[in-house]
């Protein structure tokens, strides 16, 4: 398989599968956002919902139970701030 | 040398869907394809085959189960008809774009409207771009021989495609003849357990269909079509092996009649038998007249078939369909696009015939040779016996 | 070649009769092709079904048009199909009539024909009106493809061992009867 599918046809992998799992992981998508979201540790009840509502799934539940967001990742869309029940999450100029 | 069993010829397909131990069945039953999938519900209901029977809910389910069932390294088979093979149309490309080696048995039906459950190939012709090996089988022995030969085809690691197997509806589904059965053990030994070369499996995931990128999609394409091109071989090779093994020769194309015959019908199909009974009869009668049949449509064998007009003078081309706005039916199309690169090019008469279950007989042939003499065909195509005030 | 159209009406089993006697033919080591006119059937309607029997592989792949024999299942489609349309000049009708030969022959002008009452064997025998297997002894007979054993066995596998062995006995009790002209 070639490194990457822009290659000659004879290498390109069988009916074009992708056998590399995983590695849309390697993708920033987090490249073109003007606002990132920044949580007020003070308001926040832990409940998680928005790593629910997060469209790049890319807010997870940390070791102190909080939930930051990737910002590899996150584009900024500001639906987590939107979503946060106690309006704990603001977005910030990046 | 075991002894021809008289049966439907449904009934021999499904004989040898099942002793080529298929792992998965996904079917949705249509007219004439029914006695086919039927059986084999049986079979795997009474425990004589050990496989996953899908009764699907439509045919679009039956082509989507297949290729998730393919992808997942199952040896899988479906069959159709018609509208069926029309439901089943954008799956089509995705079972040939994934390299997924399914099997499918057409019963080849006229579409609608109007409503007719009678042959003719007009649903094959709709699909002839889907990137599927095409085979076409002349009578029972071959749906059987060809039912079988396909797997050892679309698992073949150089090839990695589907292949699907055209039957004539009612004419060959539904006949009763005899046919020659081989040994499970012969089977077995010819061909060996699906290997695939690619599955989806948990423990080395792959994604199968990803998007293609214009960077992309075009190199993909030129992949499953240089495979289907390149199957021409593997197809005479499996044909060759099964000569040799079961005694029953297969030819990509097959000339029949006198060698340096001046006109040569063409046919597909069941049609072949009845026009070789017109050819024996013109040639006794002092005619110089021949028939080739294509038993590959799909890739198309160019060498052979350019082989086997080599030296004739005119061309009668069967077309069991129409291709409405065109020139001609879609075989003489393709015969016509092949012969533009040629010196010599013999004429071209091209006879739409057999539309929507309509008897094509010895007759029928023999006139049409007389009026192709005579030039009374009509220069583009003449739909057969069609009923006119003009 | 031996070319046969069997006329009779959806549920009759004009369609069952073609295929055993293909079978049967095949079984003996001949070629032979059976078919259906095909298409949706409706019960009552009349129907027909096809049979090819040879010595050598059958090449041909259309309907019967000038059958050497026909075969009858109902005597109430005499006057509603023409059956012996497009016969052989030297053709026989075997047909399902309590009528005798010569008057059949005289009210419908045909070359040759080998009545049989095979109503009154099938009610006998098989307690139903159904002649299909009984029609093929007539046939055999009439026609002398072969004899009325060589359908004991694809009768026997096609009926079992309870109707197996009544059906059979219907077609040999027509086959003893049944005599041509
Ligand atoms: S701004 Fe959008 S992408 Fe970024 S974490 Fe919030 S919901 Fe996710
Ligand atoms: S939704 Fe708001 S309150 Fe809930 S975990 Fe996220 S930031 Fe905290």
């Amino acid at each position: 398989m070639a490194e990457s599918a822009i290659c000659a046809w004879q290498k390109l992998e069988l009916g074009t599968a992708i056998t590399t799992p995983g590695n849309s992981a390697e993708l920033r998508t987090g490249d073109w956002k003007t606002l990132r979201p920044e949580t007020d540790r003070e308001k926040c009840i832990k409940c998680g919902m928005c790593s629910i509502y997060c469209p790049e799934f890319c807010i997870s539940e940390a070791e102190d139970g909080y939930y930051p967001a990737d910002l590899f990742y996150c584009k900024g869309c500001g639906i987590c701030a939107n979503e946060c029940p106690k309006k704990a999450i603001s977005m910030i100029m990046d | 040398m075991t002894k021809a069993k008289g049966l439907e010829v449904s009934l021999a397909v499904a004989e040898a869907v099942k002793q080529a131990n298929v792992d998965v069945i996904a079917a949705y039953p249509i007219t004439p394809q029914t006695h086919i999938v039927e059986e084999l519900s049986v079979y795997v209901a009474n425990g004589e085959l050990d496989a996953e029977y899908v009764p699907v809910e439509s045919e679009h389910t039956a082509m989507s189960a297949s290729v998730g069932s393919s992808a997942a390294g199952a040896r899988t088979y479906t069959a159709t008809s018609a509208q069926g093979l029309a439901l089943m149309h954008e799956i089509l490309f995705i079972a040939s774009g994934l390299r997924l080696p399914i099997v499918m048995t057409v019963a080849n039906r006229a579409l609608s409207a109007p409503i007719s459950i009678w042959n003719d190939h007009g649903d094959i012709m709709a699909e002839r771009d889907i990137g599927w090996v095409q085979i076409f089988a002349e009578n029972g022995q071959e749906a059987y021989d060809l039912s079988i030969a396909a797997f050892k085809i679309a698992e073949d690691h150089r090839v990695l495609l589907p292949v699907c197997v055209n039957i004539d509806g009612f004419i060959l589904t539904h006949m009763i003849e005899p046919v020659l059965f081989i040994d499970q053990k012969k089977i077995d030994a010819f061909l060996p357990p699906f290997n695939p070369a690619l599955t989806l499996d948990p423990k080395k995931p792959v994604t199968m269909g990803p998007v293609g990128v214009p960077e992309v999609y075009a190199e993909s394409r030129k992949q499953c079509e240089q495979a289907l091109i390149n199957s021409r071989e593997i197809v005479a090779e499996v044909f060759d092996q099964w000569g040799k093994t079961f005694d029953r020769n297969y030819k990509l194309i097959e000339k029949n009649g006198p060698d340096e015959a001046k006109s040569l019908f063409i046919t597909m199909g069941s049609m072949g038998e009845t026009t070789m009974t017109a050819v024996q009869e013109l040639t006794d009668s002092g005619e110089s007249v021949g028939q080739v049949r294509i038993r590959l449509w799909r890739p198309f064998p160019k060498k052979e078939f350019l082989n086997a007009i080599a030296g004739a003078e005119e061309l009668i081309i069967i077309d069991r369909a129409l291709s409405p706005g065109s020139h001609n039916g879609p075989v003489a199309q393709e015969v016509k696009a092949l012969l533009y690169d040629e010196p010599v090019k013999p004429r071209v008469h091209n006879v739409i015939a057999g539309l929507g279950g309509r008897d094509v007989t010895v007759k029928d042939f023999k006139k049409m040779y007389a009026m192709s003499r005579k030039n009374e065909l009509d220069p583009n195509y003449t739909i057969w016996g069609v009923r006119s005030d003009a | 070649m031996w070319e046969i159209r069997l006329h009779g009406r959806g549920g009759q089993g004009a369609v069952t009769s073609a295929e055993l006697l293909a079978r049967a033919a095949i079984a003996k080591g001949k070629f032979a092709q059976a078919f259906p006119s095909f298409g949706p059937e409706r019960r009552g309607a009349p129907v027909q079904a096809f049979v090819r029997v040879d010595e050598k592989r059958i090449l041909k792949r259309e309907k019967i048009y000038e059958p050497d024999i026909v075969m009858v299942l109902d005597p109430t489609l005499l006057d509603v199909v023409n059956v012996a349309e497009g016969l052989k000049q030297d053709g026989i009708v075997v047909v399902n009539s309590p009528q005798s030969n010569e008057e059949l022959k005289n009210r419908y002008n045909w070359p040759n024909v080998a009545a049989v009452n095979a109503t009154r064997i099938a009610v006998d025998i098989l307690s139903v009106p159904i002649t299909n297997t009984t029609m093929l002894g007539a046939l055999l007979k009439a026609s002398g493809i072969m004899e009325a054993k060589d359908m004991e066995e694809v009768i026997m596998d096609r009926f079992g061992p309870k109707l197996g062995p009544k059906n059979f006995s219907a077609l040999s009790k027509a086959f003893e009867v049944t005599n041509i002209n």
